[in-house]
């Protein structure tokens, strides 16, 4: 879910008999739920959507450490402090274990950077909103990490060995940060007036970004279809969004917090909620660059590339002379 | 001064250490040098976060001994001003460019360890407990600052001109980590506290091996400043706690 709108290249789905042999094998072993190893033969069109995906992701999590990072310096005791210090760090490391993952499918981390750095590439449009309060800090752990594990779940089948694998392991952190963001809610909400006031103001703000996060509808969804046939992406955007809507709804009734859709209603005939529309030119706004931070987010970013370039440089000079030390003395 | 005051005095100087730092570490979040390093440095400012908190529990026992009741960890670390904070000058120096929040940690690594090393044998068994905890991780910290100087020294012409510029700004701040006091000395002759005048001669060993590698200067000890143990801080502490103290400062009823 930290991968949105991904382009598959390819317009529409094609029947098995507009596949070549390789591909109607290839898509045989998916159908069959045998996982696509990196040295294995893959489709181009599989393989660059895969590093869309996986880069995406990736992105979206070193860069979702920013709006945190805004609250680390701040954090109102020293549990929390510590609690967001480890979270940050945990996202540092998805990060990590995603650019390897992508990488087993032949790119480098540093290219990846520089197509981010260039903003020829996306991360989740989520990380473009601001936290303006402590509460945003419970919010984004409650709804945003609430929301990606909805997604990431079902992605641990994914037909990418690497891509699946890493996400078991994230899946499994992703649940200790909402577990945390829902008990700094708990606090807030169950504190002073003042707090709660924090709470319900990001809850207002957090709601209708975190239900964008699942991506356009799904009779927008150009590139749903392949991405699914493919399994690397296992439901569909609105089925997580009515999932993630049926999950949180009854947490804010718990929390005492009204959630902002005056047309949020229990569907007894569904057994869902019904929910208002969602304003999706706010979402291709922000997609475009637009947000209340994509500027500063993408500024902080290459700017830390650039403040760390003579660090890394050296670092290889030091490597090289080691190394040339070591040849000399053999 | 009672042995327990002294011990409380002693305890927040360590406690604050860790704390000050820590917060400084913080600030790096999401802006180091490369991935792994930002996961590493977030990971020195947590081991230290957690000391700074074992070690604010003992000084709340410490002070209910004293005086009936004992501050918490967030008393302790939110609700005192920048006079009352007992922390090295040393940590509380600003980040600056990534070769001085490592000369910083390295010049405070290397004393650090010796110290928690010295601790882990105090007579007082708190203070043992904490420190040979603490020493553990101060070991994996110090090797790390260490590698990280040697690296950016023996680097390029670049890295070694601004490591160099790093140590030599921040030397003046080193001479604090060895003055003992009228009542560290009472708990060092007790076999609570270390002596810090005896970790000069194994600290000068340590960073002049480390230098060395690292193709730097050692610094020549000239002025030194001082006043952090006693709660007289650079300029730079009030605006440190001024960012961490904000919220239970303005909602001072609040639980959090």
């Amino acid at each position: 879910m930290y991968a949105q709108m991904v382009d598959t290249g390819l317009r529409k789905l094609r029947d098995a008999a507009e596949l070549s042999p390789e591909e109607r094998a290839f898509q045989a072993r998916i159908d069959a739920d045998v996982k696509v190893e990196p040295k294995d033969w893959m489709p181009e069109a599989y393989r660059r959507t895969l590093v869309r995906q996986i880069q995406q992701h990736a992105h979206s999590e070193i860069v979702g450490m920013l709006p945190e990072g805004n609250w680390v310096t701040r954090a109102p005791s020293l549990k929390r402090k510590a609690i967001l210090m480890a979270k940050i760090q945990d996202e540092g490391g998805h990060g990590l274990y995603l650019y390897s993952a992508a990488e087993t499918l032949g790119v480098s981390r540093d290219d990846l950077i520089a197509d981010l750095h260039a903003g020829k590439v996306k991360y989740s449009s989520i990380f473009n909103y601001p936290t303006l309060n402590w509460a945003d800090i419970g919010a984004i752990g409650w709804l945003v990490d609430g929301a990606a594990i909805m997604n990431q779940i079902p992605l641990c089948r994914c037909s990418y060995g690497p891509y699946a694998r890493a996400m078991v392991r994230i899946c499994k952190e992703e649940s200790f940060h909402q577990r945390q963001g829902f008990d700094i809610m708990i606090a807030m909400a169950q504190g002073t007036a003042e707090q709660k006031a924090m709470a319900q103001d990001a809850l207002d703000r957090w709601w209708w970004p975190s239900l964008m996060m699942f991506g356009p509808p799904d009779a927008d969804s150009v590139h749903s279809a392949q991405s699914m046939q493919w399994k690397v992406k296992l439901l569909s955007n609105d089925e997580l969004r009515q999932r993630f809507v049926d999950q949180t709804v009854p947490q804010a009734e718990y929390l005492g917090l009204a959630v902002p859709d005056a047309d949020l209603k229990w569907n007894a005939e569904r057994g869902h909620y019904d929910f208002g529309a969602i304003d999706w030119s706010e979402f291709h706004a922000v997609l475009k660059g637009n947000g209340p931070c994509n500027r500063d987010r993408l500024r902080t970013r290459v700017k830390a590339w650039e403040d760390g370039e003579w660090v890394r440089e050296a670092a290889v000079a030091h490597a090289d002379k080691r190394a040339a030390r070591a040849a000399r003395a053999a | 001064m009672t042995s327990d005051a002294a011990l409380l005095d002693y305890l927040l100087r360590l406690a604050d250490n860790g704390l000050v730092l820590a917060q400084r570490l913080g600030e790096w979040v999401g802006k180091g040098p490369v991935i792994e390093e930002d996961i590493a440095s977030t990971n020195v400012g947590l081991d230290l976060l957690g000391q700074a908190r074992l070690w604010y529990a003992y000084a709340g026992e410490v002070e209910a001994r004293i005086k009936g009741t004992g501050r918490d960890e967030d008393v302790f670390a939110f609700r005192r001003d920048a006079h009352e904070f007992r922390n090295l000058l040393l940590v509380e120096q600003p980040n600056g460019h990534y070769g001085d929040t490592i000369a910083r940690g390295f010049l405070f690594d290397q004393w650090h360890v010796l110290l928690l090393r010295a601790l882990a044998g105090s007579t007082d068994d708190r203070v043992a407990a904490i420190a040979a905890k603490a020493a553990k991780e101060a070991t994996y910290h110090a090797e790390r600052s260490a590698d990280w100087v040697v690296r950016l020294g023996d680097g390029t012409g670049l890295s070694h001109e601004r490591m160099q510029q790093a140590i030599d700004g921040l030397w003046m701040y080193t001479g604090e980590m060895f003055a003992v006091d009228a009542g560290e000395e009472a708990l060092a002759a007790a076999g609570i506290a270390a002596d810090a005048r005896a970790l000069k001669d194994p600290w000068d060993a340590a960073v002049g091996a480390v230098l060395a590698e690292a193709t730097l200067e050692r610094p020549a000890d000239g002025w030194m400043q001082s006043g952090g143990r006693t709660g007289r801080h650079s300029e730079h502490l009030g605006h440190l706690l001024a960012t961490m103290q904000f919220l239970p400062r303005a909602y001072p009823d609040a639980k959090w």
